[in-house]
């Protein structure tokens, strides 16, 4: 047992800071530092960065343009990025609907979809949710009715991430009303730019577009943009939702985040010195930056066991409630930092570029509302709730 | 010791629940805050004509010689309908730094106005620095010729943009966080040399940032000892917002027990999860210490001055504070994703709830001060 990375691991650690220092866009790294907004060409700016370097898809096989990369050459990599400033990867795409075709998808599906998310021709959205199916995802209604060669969808979907920068959509379908909720599901690809599909945004708490509902009206759907087979679609589902969360702990954003909270607190002042140096605010730092040293380590040990074969089984859901509850900690101390200047509500300050009269610190205006968007973290990929369902059912036994 | 309210508390406590009610729906509350006042100028003249913005005055000023309690009633109706006028601001706070430290002149000018609700006051106590610590004061008072010239900023005055005076602390003399040389003065917002930046709030107020340079200013109270007066005031203050906050994190407790009776999942009321039923019942418990401790802040809040007030009305907005976040975060958590959204109103109180701890002390400034002071 050793924690330390190897020199093949160091190096590797070295060529992708290089790569960050030269390659990252300074303007798109000062935005997510600073916590602005990105725009859809940011993400597909670096993107197309990433991709022409070979590191846009490292979980993926090499033949369809992934890496050899092990766990801890990822997990290396997400560090970096973040302590960089590197965008998250949006997952729709290249971490959730790909694994699923590659998995289970024919090989025209993967000759045609692989290769445009790779260029980001394409950006996927995912299509699971509903009004009446949250975190009881099989009870889902949007129908499929097979005719000759195409699907009829009818339906709604809902809290769909960026749907209204997509072109395409993964959705989960019911084509079997009669059988058992889990079974008559299929996994259907879908075209956003297919009649019958309108998108309506959702504007959540801090006033920010993020999510939207999607409805289907008679939409038609080619029967080879099924994968897997009819019905089986949930084989899939919870194919992606392990993939899902596994990424969810977010530690490398937590790391950044923490960098961050570090950076605030110096500049802020309380009884006349640096908040950083006030001990009761220093202490609830150290606690969580504690609690990140363990997450850590456990998704270390975690991703090292799925290296060798291993499915990250029920203790990624244990990783999952850690980690959100552990970025959760950092945006709260990160908005009573700012004490009084948590009030103003400064949308036109929060832009990137933004020229006029800064309130308090460029960093300031989104703290409030970061803290408020983060408390999504307990809700989406499995609320937690629900994870804790799973461990007690799959590792407790109960 | 009695926890009965009198008749006349009641009736009191009756017409501010029914003028709420029927003003206040949420789609009024959204027109409201996106007017530009911020508020309801016809809801707030309601207040006055109803005599709910003379409540806390003496009688001989034409007030109803109301306490602390008084205060409680209304500001917990206030918060049960998210309610976004400054009286906590114009009425308990300015009023009440008037009524003490005003030359008679002052309080007759000002005050029949603060209590008919006809003049708007606010209060500029934090700055850029200040971090709720309100003997931390770098604007900078003169005296020249007999009268005072301000220069600095003041942070975050919540209904500053539509007051017709704004009382502003500054100092005359000391260092920066001494507690003398500390004086209070009233500014005109509209005379030269005070510039206002006005913004919406998080929970859907609005304020502004104070700029003053060379601004006049008149001085209430003695010069230098103002810092009394702004600590015993702010105590009041702070039982007007656990108050509010009691008033809030009732109708969130129930939105949420609402929504476990009504949303299904897996085929039953999402109410039938153990897990869930346990967290409303923390809830619930966290709202009952919640309003325990506006009681005692409002029963303390006009008693005279002394460490044990001090103290205890830090223990109060700790708790409440508390209480308060541990209420909106969870309301969110139990209902999932719908709470996560502006239409639901839901999502407003907790953003209330959780920014009434950024006005007079976050739960860390009132944990210290209570620590500070504990008796052995
Ligand atoms: C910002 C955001 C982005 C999202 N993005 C997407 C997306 O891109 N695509 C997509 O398909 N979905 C997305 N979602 C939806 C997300 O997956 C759901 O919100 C989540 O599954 C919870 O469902 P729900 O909101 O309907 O809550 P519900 O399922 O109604 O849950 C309400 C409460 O009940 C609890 N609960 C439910 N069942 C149980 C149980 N058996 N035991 C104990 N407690 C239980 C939950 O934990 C929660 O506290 C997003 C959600 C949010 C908030
Ligand atoms: C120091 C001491 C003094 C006592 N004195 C007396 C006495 O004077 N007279 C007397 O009659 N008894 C007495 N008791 C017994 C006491 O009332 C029982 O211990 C108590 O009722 C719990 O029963 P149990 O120990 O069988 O635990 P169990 O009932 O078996 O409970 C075990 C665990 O399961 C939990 N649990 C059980 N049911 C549920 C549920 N539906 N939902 C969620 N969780 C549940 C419990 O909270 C507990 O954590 C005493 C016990 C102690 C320890």
């Amino acid at each position: 047992m050793d924690i330390h990375y190897s020199s093949e691991q160091l190096a590797f650690r070295d060529e992708v800071r290089e790569f960050l220092t030269n390659e990252l866009p300074a303007d798109i790294a000062s935005k997510v530092k600073l916590g602005k907004h990105l725009s859809k060409e940011d993400h597909q700016r670096w993107q197309k960065i990433l991709s022409a370097k070979g590191w846009y898809a490292p979980g993926w096989p090499v033949e369809h343009g992934g890496t050899t990369w092990g766990a801890v050459e990822k997990h290396i990599f997400d560090e970096e990025s973040a302590a960089a400033g590197a965008p998250r990867t949006i997952p729709f795409g290249v971490n959730m609907v790909a694994p699923v075709i590659i998995k289970f998808g024919t090989e025209e599906q993967k000759a045609h979809y692989l290769p445009r998310i790779l260029s980001g021709e394409d950006w996927w959205c995912q299509g699971y949710s509903e009004p009446g199916a949250g975190s009881d995802l099989a009870s889902l209604k949007t129908r499929a009715v097979r005719d000759g060669d195409h699907y009829i969808v009818n339906g709604q979907k809902t809290w769909t991430t960026l749907g209204q920068h997509a072109n395409w959509i993964f959705c989960l379908v019911r084509t079997d009303p009669e059988a058992q909720q889990q079974r008559g599901i299929s996994f259907l690809l879908i075209d956003m730019a297919t009649p019958g599909i309108t998108v309506r945004p959702i504007i959540t708490l801090d006033g920010d577009h993020e999510v939207n509902e999607v409805f289907f009206d008679d939409v038609k759907v080619p029967v080879e943009n099924l994968v897997g087979e009819e019905n089986k679609g949930w084989t899939c589902a919870k194919y992606l939702l392990t993939h899902e969360r596994t990424g969810l702990a977010g530690i490398g954003a937590s790391k950044a985040a923490m960098r961050h909270l570090k950076r605030v607190a110096s500049k802020q002042q309380k009884n006349g010195k640096p908040l950083i140096e006030d001990t009761l605010f220093r202490t609830q730092i150290a606690q969580i930056e504690m609690q990140l040293m363990a997450a850590e380590m456990s998704t270390l040990r975690i991703v090292a066991a799925a290296s060798e074969g291993g499915v990250p089984g029920a203790e990624s859901s244990i990783l999952k409630v850690q980690g959100t509850e552990i970025r959760q900690a950092i945006t709260n101390l990160l908005r009573k930092a700012i004490g009084p200047y948590a009030l103003p509500f400064l949308p036109e300050e929060m832009e990137y570029g933004y020229e006029g009269e800064v309130l308090l610190e460029d960093y300031s205006p989104s703290l409030a509302s970061i803290y408020f968007n983060m408390r999504k973290l307990s809700i989406f990929g499995g609320s937690n709730e629900i994870q804790k369902n799973i461990v007690s059912k799959m590792i407790l036994e109960l | 010791m009695d926890f009965k309210l009198t008749e006349e508390q009641q009736m009191l406590q009756e017409t501010a629940e029914r003028l709420v009610r029927d003003a206040y729906t949420f789609s009024n509350r959204e027109k409201f805050s996106e007017s530009e006042a911020g508020f309801s100028p016809e809801f707030w003249n309601q207040m006055g004509e109803l005599g709910l913005t003379a409540i806390p005055f003496p009688e001989e000023l034409g007030g109803f010689g109301g306490t602390g309690i008084e205060n409680m009633l209304i500001m917990q109706e206030l918060g049960k309908g998210l309610c976004l006028e400054p009286y906590m601001e114009s009425v308990i706070l300015a009023g009440g730094l008037i009524t003490q430290l005003g030359s008679d002149a002052q309080k007759e000018e000002l005050l029949a106005g603060i209590a008919s609700g006809e003049l708007q006051a606010a209060v500029a106590l934090e700055e850029q620095q200040s971090h709720y610590d309100l003997c931390h004061v770098t604007t900078t008072a003169t005296r020249q010729d007999g009268s005072w010239t301000l220069n600095g900023r003041k942070a975050v005055v919540i209904g500053g943009h539509t007051a017709g005076k704004i009382l502003v602390s500054a100092r005359s003399a000391g260092d920066v966080r001494d507690q003398s040389g500390i004086s209070l003065f009233i500014i005109d917002p509209n005379s030269q040399g005070v510039r206002r930046r006005t913004y919406s709030t998080v929970d859907g107020r609005k304020g502004c940032e104070l700029f003053l340079d060379n601004a006049k200013g008149e001085l209430l109270g003695t010069d230098g000892e103002a810092y009394d007066a702004i600590r015993y005031h702010s105590g009041r203050a702070i039982a007007a917002l656990c108050a509010e906050a009691v008033g809030s994190m009732r109708v969130l407790c129930d939105i949420t027990l609402d929504y476990l009776k009504t949303r299904k999942q897996f085929g039953v009321v999402i109410g039938k999860f153990q897990v869930l039923q346990h967290r409303m019942v923390d809830m619930i418990s966290e709202l009952e210490r919640a309003t325990s401790m506006a009681i005692l802040a409002a029963c303390l809040a006009d008693d005279e001055d002394s460490e044990e007030r001090s103290a205890k009305l830090s223990a109060a907005k700790y708790m409440v504070n508390r209480a308060a976040q541990y209420v909106a975060e969870q309301s969110i958590q139990l209902h999932g994703g719908i709470a996560m959204t502006w239409e639901y109103a839901g999502a407003h109180y907790a953003k209330r709830l959780v920014m009434i701890g950024h006005q007079f002390g976050d739960d860390d400034h009132h944990l210290e001060a209570y620590a500070a002071q504990l008796s052995i």
